[in-house]
């Protein structure tokens, strides 16, 4: 619409479209190719899995009949689908919550030049480096209660043997993981806290300091305040990021003992790759949509809109 | 730091005489605090360092230890006798195939990725197409829990397998497909940062002495970006190459990634972790050697420029 109302504003004397249209097409051109790729692997499956909700599709049915809302039914009433809420949910506010306090404290530990940075810096931010499932290995030895060195360390500080069979129980895996989460990931925090925290102006420190403000004061009313949107994206990203945790959990525990420590990602895995029960994973993956959407237009309105001003 | 002290000391000089006294008792202050953040911050940083390190090179130490070291309580820290047995062992029976694989899909990802992000990512830093929202309407779409997406996908890998096998499951095509759709608007949105960086006069004075802008592209913004072209393309390879989920839920046999062969290993308390490990080792250095070239670019990359950093 916009085009046609351009090219017939087109002064006679020229031919062919004008110079601002030509500019659009070719933009949109340029664009056309990942929109594309983007609408046939984003939005189409998306679209065929809302579709796939509303029927029953598993292995015994050669017919794929509607049946309504009946699979998010069930998926209301499935005890697995709420317990693997609720592990979700603790891993993403343990994990992303230990992970900013201390990637917090450690960025304001770094904030400046000092001796040894240059050396120090690429160290920390390996763990972001290593490949989850290889995180997951290299854990899973580690927290092993014969073999591995964390249940010997224990033994050292307790001053007894201390044998305890981290992923072996709900409690000590979800434990575990988060751990072994805020391993791989407090590095990022760090970085990008490391990175807004330098970016904070001096001449705030300087000017807090002269009305008398001590580290505490000058923590509280500006750094925070002056990293505050980066500290809102950026617990937006992980808390995200550590919803669709997936691969800790297949290397740790696939779930277990029992169901105990299945998240989204692993049940609706499961649902789909053990059971084939396609329609009904798909009812699950659509309330995670929904939830999700909910909750992150919630977290930007509320903290990316008002920390913009 | 230093440049900060001393624009403090700077603007103490103006101060008047009766403001001295109080300044210096709290510059002395500050000095006292400066000494014990020094000495706290290397106690931390060597905690920090050891924490990150341990893991590492836990992993890397299994993987030439003997199974009589590696399966020994209390366990064995430094190797004994050092072998190259279990590199020797996997490599031919499954790690040559996986990681000729991960090169493969990576690779593809990768090119592919790269052309189609850059062309949409110029669109959209030089004209400005769809404007603010369609900008974030693509950054949206990296949002949705992979999961989601993984039943709908199958359905129609499995039907496109049927008109050829090249495409459907258990293929490269499918990979390079599906990481190239993935990590799209991450590369755009890199990309359109790098662009937006190369001044637009530049080309356009190029076009005025009678380039095309296909041309002025071709020779004065793309060789401007390549810095952030590398850089981009970098962090695409390594999530092609770290990634889990589509690879164990759309592989079998043939086209098999790295990250899968090794998962292979879970639930195989000790006996195998030599050949685990040392297929871990392979999947873990060439990112850290990758990780050291886009160091720099490492705030940008993992926020996706979100913040710019």
């Amino acid at each position: 619409m916009d085009m046609a109302e351009t090219a017939t504003r087109t002064p006679v004397t020229r031919s062919g479209p004008s110079l601002a249209t030509k500019r659009r097409i070719e933009g949109w051109l340029l664009v056309l190719p990942a929109f594309l790729l983007i609408l046939g692997l984003g939005i189409y499956p998306l679209l065929s899995s809302l579709v796939l909700s509303f029927q029953r599709w598993d292995l015994q049915s050669q017919e794929h009949p509607f049946v309504g809302l009946a699979n998010y039914r069930d998926a209301l009433l499935d005890v697995r689908v709420w317990n693997a809420f609720a592990n979700t949910g603790l891993l993403v506010v343990g994990a992303v919550a230990l992970e900013f306090l201390l990637g917090l404290g450690l960025a304001l530990l770094f904030v400046g030049d000092f001796r040894g940075k240059r050396i120090a810096m690429p160290i920390l931010i390996l763990p972001v480096m290593v490949v989850p499932v290889v995180v997951g290995l290299t854990w899973t030895m580690l927290w092993d209660n014969q073999f591995g060195p964390i249940n010997q360390v224990l033994s050292w500080i307790a001053g007894h043997e201390v044998n305890i069979i981290w992923l072996g129980h709900r409690n000590t895996a979800l434990v575990a993981i988060t751990v072994t989460d805020v391993w791989q990931w407090t590095p990022f925090m760090f970085l990008i806290l490391l990175a807004a925290l330098s970016g904070v102006n001096p001449e705030l420190y300087e000017a807090a300091s002269l009305d008398g403000a001590g580290w505490w004061q000058a923590l509280r009313d500006v750094s925070l305040p002056g990293i505050a949107r980066v500290i809102a994206v950026v617990i937006l990203f992980r808390a995200l990021d550590a919803f669709k945790i997936f691969d800790l959990v297949f290397m740790f525990t696939q779930g277990g003992p029992g169901t105990s420590t299945e998240t989204i990602s692993w049940y609706i895995y499961q649902l789909g790759f053990k059971f084939f029960r396609l329609g009904y994973a798909s009812a699950v993956s659509y309330i995670v949509v929904i939830l999700l959407t909910i909750i992150a237009t919630l977290y930007v309105a509320r903290f990316l809109r008002s920390a913009d001003t | 730091m230093t440049a900060s002290s001393a624009r403090t000391a700077a603007s103490g000089g103006a101060v008047t005489q009766a403001a001295r006294p109080v300044l210096a008792r709290a510059a002395s202050k500050r000095n006292r605090w400066q000494g014990a953040r020094t000495v706290a911050r290397y106690a931390v940083l060597l905690i920090v360092l050891t924490f990150c390190l341990f893991p590492i090179l836990w992993v890397i130490a299994m993987s030439v230890k003997l199974p009589g070291e590696y399966m020994r309580n209390p366990p064995v820290w430094i190797p004994e006798n050092p072998t190259l047995v279990h590199f020797q062992l996997v490599m031919p029976a499954r790690g040559n195939l996986a990681l000729k694989n991960s090169l493969i899909i990576a690779t593809g990802a990768t090119v592919l990725v790269m052309i189609l992000g850059s062309l949409a990512a110029y669109s959209l830093a030089r004209f400005n197409t769809g404007g603010r929202h369609f900008a974030f309407w693509l950054l949206s779409q990296r949002m949705m829990p992979p999961v989601v997406l993984i039943v709908p996908f199958f359905l129609v890998l499995r039907s496109l397998g049927q008109i050829h096998p090249a495409l459907g499951l258990d293929s490269h095509a499918a990979l390079i497909g599906l990481y190239t759709a993935f990590n799209l608007p991450f590369v755009i949105w890199l990309m359109r940062s790098y662009f937006e960086a190369v001044p637009a006069e530049i080309e356009e004075s190029a076009q005025v002495d009678g380039a095309t802008r296909i041309h002025a592209f071709w020779s004065i913004t793309l060789p401007l970006a390549v810095p952030g072209l590398i850089a981009t393309g970098t962090f695409a390879f390594i999530f092609s190459w770290m990634e889990f989920l589509f690879a164990v839920v759309f592989t079998r046999t043939k086209a098999v990634t790295l990250p899968v062969a090794i998962s292979g290993y879970s639930g195989s308390q000790g006996s195998n972790w030599g050949q685990a490990s040392a297929l871990a080792v392979v999947a873990m250095v060439p990112v850290f050697a990758l990780a050291l070239l886009v160091q720099r670019h490492f705030v940008r990359g993992l926020t996706l420029g979100a913040i710019r950093g």
